[in-house]
């Protein structure tokens, strides 16, 4: 059995943790006690109808507001496989909220309100899974029950949706009707809707190739730790532990280090302790090379014959994330990449993207919380990267402020 | 050429990825370790982490003294099994040096007071990251919880400013005084925990089968009969054929009936099981909505 992991956004009052409420019940993945907590707390708090949103709001302030601050996870199972729910927050403070959670999604459901179609933050949310390169978008025009099932008006809405997603890098869409309140087209078919005669929101879920965020061609590894036990037995033993971030790897091949570009050849691999001929991403593993030369964490090994990109200047689209300072050309940072951490400094703004009309702002000199824009930076050190585009793992990097510690930007290398 | 990793097996890598992080970012790492299956789960990945060497970093039990005892001879013998160093240190003696007042009455506990030993035991081996078996469906604001999640230098969690935590990337950099907790198993379920254990062959503490126990009835829970429990007279004391769920002190912790004595049939029993772990088995989640979240705002892990 796999697993994928998809994230829903939405704005306030879409019914996205009701979608998600919805979708854990119907397939019976609510247990009883939790029922009952919140049919508890449904009868302190509305009219005493059952408010499946309740599940996924964790903290008390969100409980208070009615709405959701930070990302929630929610795992649950259906016979054919295993699920991470990844709940991200619509309002558009919390941007910097659903980056996180879309950072590791294979899906994004975007719930729309069929009263209001698309609007900015459908816009927005939209944009967020194109940038982070979400391969499958559904879109779920959700409270379809509000507007007497009409097809034609989720079909205006649908056309207005597609026309949007020509601007964006979707790969995968599916456009379904549903309501999450009354559970239509979300596990069972709607009966009020026979007119749809696509997929329901689960077996979309349940059918989409679940490894598309994963590279399979391209071999990455990045050494997270040495591993030298130094006992009798294990004297010379020098085993690299890190995990495959894309591609393969094979006993015997030979292997450039970066960024100090020397060669070596696969002398073994081993999978928990055990010897495997050949390794492959996600797996965590520890390789042996044939010659002891100097590695340590942050270096990178990779076939001679397929390298990454090995320079220290670099462009990348970043989302700012600091509510306490802004990114300024020429301000300085630690840029965490792989395992590996370099200064940085921040060369120029190309362009901010504006996130309701996808247009491109110039002539813009420092970037506030939760805005998306082009950066051109120059790295202490030479990075081996790939663009984010073709390899999430070895594409995607992070900004540390140097005082606060605080991750202050998401970072999507061109 | 690549196949596609069954659930489990990217479960483990994910996890393994995270330790050897910490083994990486950290200079004095620990893991917190209770004897219970999610930390015995923590154990065998951390040794698959970095397998053929010794785990990095020492095994730290905070010892409520109530403990099942069961459940210390499996931590001891573990610990000596791996080669590993094992500190423990006892919520009695903070009580002692710190003039606590314990909690006194029916369903008392030492829940909150194993903050003040964890945060004391921190600061005396100045822990810089500290590894736990928390798993995100255990339990509302542990949903919304970082892998990573940053604890300032009073030990307390902050759900508002969480860090954002992107792919694949943790950032564990802080300053002297703060620290880290870290949740490789945050997202497996309480089902992976099980299937993981059988599929590695793990041996378990004995209170997780079920066997024959004298225990106190309150409420619908059965409880260990235990000196450690203040009784009153409308408790009762029954024999029952038992296991656990959970392994937590003997005072909130609940077992449950049961006839399952092997791994498969204790499995068997969970996947049917319609009541969540924590709602059958911790009491002490039970007295608030928000119990947790304001546990670990105050540094609890």
């Amino acid at each position: 059995m796999d697993l994928l992991r998809f994230i829903t956004a939405g704005s306030v009052d879409d019914g996205k943790s009701t979608l998600i409420g919805r979708l854990l019940f119907d397939t019976k993945n609510i247990l009883a006690d939790q029922m009952e907590a919140i049919e508890r707390a449904s009868k302190t708090r509305n009219a005493g109808e059952i408010d499946l949103a309740l599940l996924t709001d964790g903290l008390r302030s969100e409980r208070e507001q009615g709405i959701t601050i930070d990302v929630a996870y929610k795992y649950f199972q259906t016979p054919n496989r295993k699920f991470i729910s990844i709940d991200a927050p619509g309002h558009i403070q919390y941007t910097r909220n659903m980056v996180t959670g879309a950072s590791n999604a294979d899906l994004a459901i975007i719930l729309v309100d069929a009263r209001h179609g698309v609007v900015e933050q459908t816009r927005r949310h939209s944009l967020i899974a194109s940038l982070l390169g979400i391969p499958h978008v559904v879109v779920a025009i959700n409270k379809m029950d509000l507007i007497d099932y009409s097809e034609d008006k989720f079909l205006s809405i649908a056309q207005a949706y597609t026309d949007l997603a020509t601007k964006l890098n979707i790969k995968n869409l599916t456009i379904i009707p549903v309501s999450a309140l009354n559970g239509d087209n979300i596990v069972d078919r709607s009966t009020a809707m026979s007119w749809y005669t696509g997929e329901t929101m689960l077996s979309v879920l349940e059918n989409v190739d679940a490894r598309e965020t994963t590279n399979l061609t391209d071999g990455r590894f990045s050494v997270q730790y040495v591993i030298r036990p130094q006992t009798d037995e294990l004297h010379d033993y020098r085993g690299y532990a890190g995990r495959i971030q894309s591609g393969a790897f094979r006993k015997g091949e030979t292997v450039a280090v970066l960024p100090s570009e020397r060669y070596s050849k696969i002398a073994r691999i081993e999978l928990g302790g055990q010897e495997v001929e050949e390794a492959y991403a996600p797996q965590s593993v520890t390789i042996l090379l044939e010659d002891n030369i100097d590695i340590s964490r942050g270096d990178m090994l990779v076939p001679t014959e397929n390298l990454p990109t090995l320079s220290q200047d670099l462009e990348a689209l970043v989302c700012w994330m600091d509510d306490r300072k802004e990114l300024k050309v020429g301000s300085k940072y630690t840029l965490q990449h792989g395992t590996s951490r370099t200064r940085c400094s921040i060369r120029s703004i190309e362009y901010r993207v504006d996130i309701n009309t996808y247009e491109q702002l110039e002539e813009v000199e420092s970037l506030k919380l939760n805005d998306i824009a082009r950066i051109v930076l120059r790295t202490a050190q030479p990075i081996a990267y790939d663009s984010y585009q073709t390899n999430r793992t070895n594409g995607g990097a992070i900004l540390i402020d140097e005082t606060s510690n605080v991750t202050v930007g998401a970072c999507m290398i061109e | 050429m690549s196949q596609s990793l069954d659930y489990l097996d990217q479960l483990e890598a994910e996890a393994i990825y995270i330790m050897r992080e910490v083994a990486g970012q950290f200079e004095r790492p620990a893991l917190l370790f209770s004897g219970g299956k999610d930390s015995i789960t923590l154990v065998r990945l951390a040794q698959k982490a970095f397998a053929p060497g010794k785990i990095p970093f020492p095994l730290v039990h905070v010892d409520t003294g109530h403990n099942f005892p069961e459940a210390i001879k499996y931590r001891d013998e573990m610990a000596q099994q791996l080669g590993a160093k094992l500190v423990v240190r006892y919520v009695e003696d903070t009580i002692k040096a710190k003039g606590l007042k314990e909690p006194t009455g029916k369903n008392a506990s030492r829940n909150w007071l194993q903050t003040y030993t964890l945060l004391d035991t921190i600061e005396e081996f100045e822990f810089d990251a500290c590894i736990g078996g928390a798993r995100r469906d255990e339990e509302k604001a542990r949903a919304k919880e970082r892998i990573f999640s940053f604890r300032d230098e009073f030990g307390q969690w902050d759900p508002k400013r969480q860090r954002p935590e992107l792919w694949n990337l943790f950032n564990g950099r802080i300053h002297k005084g703060e620290n880290v907790r870290v949740f490789p198993i945050s997202n497996w379920t309480e089902l992976d925990v099980w299937a993981y254990i059988q599929r590695e062959g793990i041996a378990l503490p004995s209170i997780y089968f079920a066997h024959e126990r004298e225990c106190i009835l309150r409420d619908g829970h059965l409880l260990a009969n235990t000196e450690v429990i203040q009784k009153d007279e409308y408790d009762q004391i029954v024999t029952r054929q038992v296991r656990f769920r959970t392994v937590g002190d003997m005072t909130c912790t609940a077992a449950v009936e049961s006839s399952a004595a092997t791994l498969e049939e204790v499995i068997a029993e969970i996947t049917i099981s319609r009541i969540s772990e924590r709602g059958e088995t911790r009491i002490d989640d039970q007295q608030t909505e928000a119990a947790m979240e304001d546990r670990k705002k105050g540094g609890y892990f």
